[in-house]
């Protein structure tokens, strides 16, 4: 099983390092935003592990991509240094925004971190200056490299951004699957099954809690300012309630319960929603994602990724069946 | 100023009036199920949307357009408690998310019948306003006027039906202690099908009756779900008359703002107002300690 798994995640990566030589022109955008989301995915799941559903995660990655492209353009920021400090201040918000919503529980945590996240969202509507209203902020750099005897890397050239945001999204993942393995990640399971018991023991629940939530915000804003600097813009609207939507679909489709789920979500949806706009149904590709996604929880509550494993299960429940008949 | 500070007041009212329809339906549904429905302002949408085909295309009567609406979008709380709700007893996070499910395929569903386009205008049933306590400088368009006395007077059967008929007592009970109303034979699934048809007929209500005031657009219902998720929170969720002050106190806060400072910034103080509430007393302002 392990090693089916590790030969999975070896040929996912081979492909996505052969993929620029065959996709089209309008497929580039969409491979980008697969890497980008497939990070802002898997750090949700992250809070999932204990037990809570954010609403804000969308907005924390828009905060990373306002933060990113004001340091660069306001306060002339190398690109190289605002992404990272724009991700510091995604998981500083979330830090700050952990005080009241730790407060809360369950549907309360999930109203109370939807509406943090609209109120920061609706504060850039209202501010053209920084934050430039609706039209948000146009014209933020790519990323540009000197290498002593390459000459100058631009990162405005679409393969080289994918290389970067390949990188990108591979390290993350590396240390999120490092993260729970590590006895941070294992408490934080515990506190999802057994949260007073947990508690009984001395772990400081709330201390794990805001700890997971401000790691994904520092990833989910890292992957946020990546947009900005492909797109080269940021506007409130990238970042409203239906992509929250979305990435939550991704996130229950693939199934929270591994760490291949969100991934194996993110990448089958977002191929699924260019086959739709090449057959020219994009306007019926929400409807098509909740069908999808009530007959999930329906009929395969663990998500895509507990698909193989039941399918096993049949297998040999049919071969342990027929000898006896 | 006294003038437009009364005049505010009018407003705040009839804002309340419909956010209070909204927010009773969602506690309602929240009561009885544990769900909350995040379709709510899809809901709604529809309403506006059947006042539209019926009243401004087919020129059915407006409070015949009205009815024809409150029934459809009843009928449609109907299909979602029993093909989506039902299976996801005892699950509130699978309740919400077919919920959300609900909501995208409500919205592609209307785009596809009524199409993107511009929003669309439907002509007031009623023309001209009220002068309201004889001043002639307090007025309320008839139009609004009729929301107000429509839901005041849905509120108010609501409140009839919940504390003197018997159904009325059980679906109160099931909202306080489903397990120990099952124990005296009440059928959780019965309750669960009237509270999502009061609550579903309630935001249809609100729908049909704001639809000739607002713009009718298929992603209309956003902008109430939030306001009405504030309410319940402020209120405490799973209490309506919590829902209804909430409803009076948090229209009247944001009226107030929006027409003495602006718009988005009563939209972010509301919010924030919220997260107060939820920090200081996360049970709401009625809500009861066990409901959390």
């Amino acid at each position: 099983m392990a090693h089916e798994a590790r030969l999975g995640w070896l040929l996912a990566f081979a492909f996505a390092c052969v993929a620029p030589n065959f996709l089209s022109v309008s497929m580039r955008d969409v491979a980008l935003y697969m890497l980008l989301y497939i990070v802002v995915a898997q750090s949700f799941r992250m809070i999932t592990l204990t037990g809570d559903w954010s609403l804000g995660h969308v907005v924390t990655m828009g905060v990373g991509a306002y933060a990113s492209a004001l340091l660069v353009k306001k306060l002339g920021f190398s690109v190289w240094i605002a992404m990272p400090s724009a991700a510091l201040v995604g998981a500083l918000i979330a830090y700050i925004l952990s005080f009241p919503l730790f407060r809360l529980k369950g549907n309360y945590f999930l109203i109370g971190s939807f509406a943090a996240g609209e109120a920061i969202r609706l504060t850039w509507f209202k501010y053209r200056d920084p934050f430039g209203g609706p039209t948000g902020i146009l014209r933020i750099p790519a990323p540009e490299l000197t290498v002593p005897g390459l000459g100058t890397l631009d990162f405005s050239d679409w393969s080289l951004f994918y290389y970067l945001a390949l990188g990108f999204t591979v390290l993350c993942l590396w240390l999120m699957w490092r993260l729970e393995r590590s006895r941070i990640g294992l408490t934080l399971n515990a506190i999802h099954w057994r949260d007073l018991l947990a508690e009984s023991v001395g772990v400081d629940v709330r201390r794990y809690k805001t700890l997971a939530f401000v790691i994904a915000s520092f990833f989910a804003a890292f992957a946020g300012a990546m947009f900005s600097h492909y797109l080269g813009s940021a506007n409130p609207n990238q970042f409203g309630l239906a992509v929250m939507l979305y990435v939550l679909v991704w996130v229950i489709v693939g199934g929270t319960r591994t760490f291949a789920g969100p991934v194996i979500g993110t990448v089958l949806l977002t191929a699924l929603s260019e086959i739709l706009r090449v057959v020219g149904v994009d306007e019926y590709r929400p409807a098509i994602y909740g069908i999808i996604l009530i007959l999930t929880i329906l009929f395969l509550p663990q998500g895509l990724e507990s698909l193989p494993g039941r399918v096993r299960d049949w297998c040999a429940r049919r071969k342990g069946v027929v000898p006896a008949a | 100023m006294l003038d437009l500070i009364l005049q505010t007041c009018v407003n705040a009212l009839y804002a309340s009036s419909y956010t209070a329809l909204m927010a009773v339906g969602l506690v309602l549904i929240f009561g009885v199920m544990g769900i909350i429905n995040f379709a709510h302002g899809e809901l709604l949408m529809v309403g506006a949307y059947v006042v539209f085909f019926l009243y401004a295309t087919f020129g059915w009567p407006f409070p015949l357009a009205v009815a024809g609406s409150i029934v459809i979008v009843a009928l449609i709380g109907v299909l979602m408690e029993r093909a989506l709700f039902k299976p996801m007893r005892g699950n509130p996070l699978g309740g919400l998310i077919m919920s959300v499910g609900a909501l995208f395929i409500l919205q592609v569903a209307t785009v596809d019948i009524a199409g993107l386009g511009l929003a669309k205008n439907i002509p007031p049933a009623y023309d001209g306003s009220v002068a309201l306590f004889g001043i002639e400088t307090l007025t309320l368009p008839r139009q609004r006027l009729i929301v107000m006395v429509a839901a005041t007077a849905g509120l108010v059967l609501l409140w009839l039906f919940l504390t003197r008929t018997k159904l009325g007592w059980a679906l109160r009970a099931c909202a306080q202690d489903p397990e120990a109303a099952a124990l005296q034979g009440i059928s959780l699934d019965r309750t669960a099908l009237i509270a999502m048809v009061i609550g579903a007929a309630f935001a249809g209500g609100a729908g049909a009756l704001l639809a000739p005031i607002v713009q009718v657009t298929p992603y209309m219902g956003h902008a109430y779900v939030v306001t009405a998720f504030i309410v319940i929170i402020v209120g405490g969720v799973g209490s309506l008359e919590g829902a209804v002050v909430a409803s009076v106190i948090f229209t009247f806060f944001d009226t107030f703002v929006t027409t003495f400072i602006d718009g988005s910034t009563a939209a972010i103080l509301g919010l924030l107002l919220m997260l107060v509430v939820l920090v200081v007393k996360p049970t709401g302002l009625f809500g009861s300690a066990e409901k959390a």
